[in-house]
C-alpha cells in the first residue's frame, strides 16, 4: 500500500515537471511561428509580398522612402533604410529582387512603436532592384531603388 | 554573444533604437575553404523590441542580413526615463539581449 502511494506521488511529480517544461518551451515556439517562413522561403518577389502582406492593395507611394547606396562596393554589407511619414504603420518589409530568396527582413509594428524607420544591412549577390514596403491603414505602399553591386556577398 | 544598443533621437522627433548584435549570419551557401563542406545556415530569426517591458516591435530577419546585424527601429511613444530592451533568437536557439534607459 505504501509503495503504491509512493509510485503515485512520483508519477504526479513527473507529469508536473513535463508541464513546467512545456510551459517554458511554449513562448519559443510561439516566436518561431511568428517568423514568416513561407515569405522568407519564396524565390519570387510578388509571391513573397503576397504571402507577408496578404491581399492588401499595393501602390507606389511618395510617403515611403528608401535610403540605399546607388553603388555598393561590397555586396556583403549594403545599408538599407526605409522611412515613412505614414501613421498607423502595421508592418515594413525589405526585399532584394535578384537574391536567391528576395524576402530579406520585415518588421511587425505593435502599439507603442511608430514603424517610421526600419534599417538594416543586407547581403546582395548582384545588381538588383531593392524594394521597401510599408503597410499602413490596410494598404501597402511601395518604393524601390536599384543598387549596383560590384562584388557579390552571397558566398560561394 | 555580445549585443549592443544605442538610443538615438530621431530627426522627426521621438527616439530610435540601433542594435548591433555579434553573429556570423551564415547563409548556408558558403563553403569551408579547408574541407570544402557547406557551412550550415546560422542566422538570427527574430529580434523583439520592448518598451518598459512591453513588446512594441518585432524584426523578422533572415540569412540575407549581413554578418553582425545592425538593426534600427523607431520607438514611437518613448520618453526620457523609459526602459528599452531588445532580445533576439537565432535558428539554433541561441539568444542575446541588451537593455538601456533613455536619458
Amino acid at each position: 500500500m505504501k509503495r503504491r502511494t509512493l509510485l503515485k506521488g512520483a508519477a504526479a511529480s513527473v507529469s508536473l515537471l513535463a508541464a513546467a517544461v512545456a510551459g517554458l518551451l511554449a513562448p519559443v515556439r510561439l516566436l518561431a511561428a511568428d517568423w514568416p517562413q513561407t515569405a522568407f522561403d519564396s524565390e519570387n518577389v510578388a509571391a513573397a509580398i503576397k504571402d507577408y502582406f496578404g491581399d492588401a492593395p499595393i501602390s507606389d507611394s511618395d510617403q515611403v522612402s528608401i535610403k540605399a547606396p546607388l553603388q555598393a562596393e561590397n555586396g556583403a554589407v549594403v545599408p538599407i533604410k526605409v522611412t515613412t511619414s505614414l501613421a498607423n504603420v502595421e508592418s515594413v518589409a525589405i526585399l532584394v529582387e535578384k537574391n536567391p530568396r528576395p524576402f530579406v527582413a520585415s518588421l511587425d509594428v505593435m502599439p507603442g512603436a511608430s514603424g517610421a524607420l526600419f534599417s538594416t544591412r543586407v547581403k546582395m549577390g548582384q545588381t538588383s532592384q531593392v524594394f521597401g514596403l510599408v503597410k499602413a491603414g490596410g494598404k501597402v505602399h511601395r518604393v524601390s531603388q536599384v543598387v549596383k553591386v560590384t562584388v557579390g556577398g552571397c558566398g560561394g | 554573444m555580445a549585443t549592443k544598443m544605442k538610443i538615438k533621437k530621431s530627426k522627426g522627433g521621438g527616439y530610435q533604437a540601433l542594435v548591433l548584435a555579434k553573429h556570423p549570419m551564415e547563409t548556408g551557401l558558403r563553403k569551408d575553404k579547408k574541407t570544402g563542406e557547406k557551412i550550415p545556415r546560422h542566422f538570427i530569426k527574430t529580434m523583439q523590441f520592448l518598451l518598459n517591458g512591453k513588446v512594441v516591435a518585432q524584426a523578422n530577419i533572415s540569412q540575407a542580413v549581413s554578418k553582425n546585424p545592425l538593426i534600427g527601429v523607431s520607438l514611437g511613444d518613448a520618453r526620457p526615463g523609459d526602459k528599452v530592451s531588445v532580445s533576439w533568437v537565432d535558428n539554433k536557439g541561441g539568444t542575446g539581449s541588451a537593455e538601456k534607459t533613455i536619458k
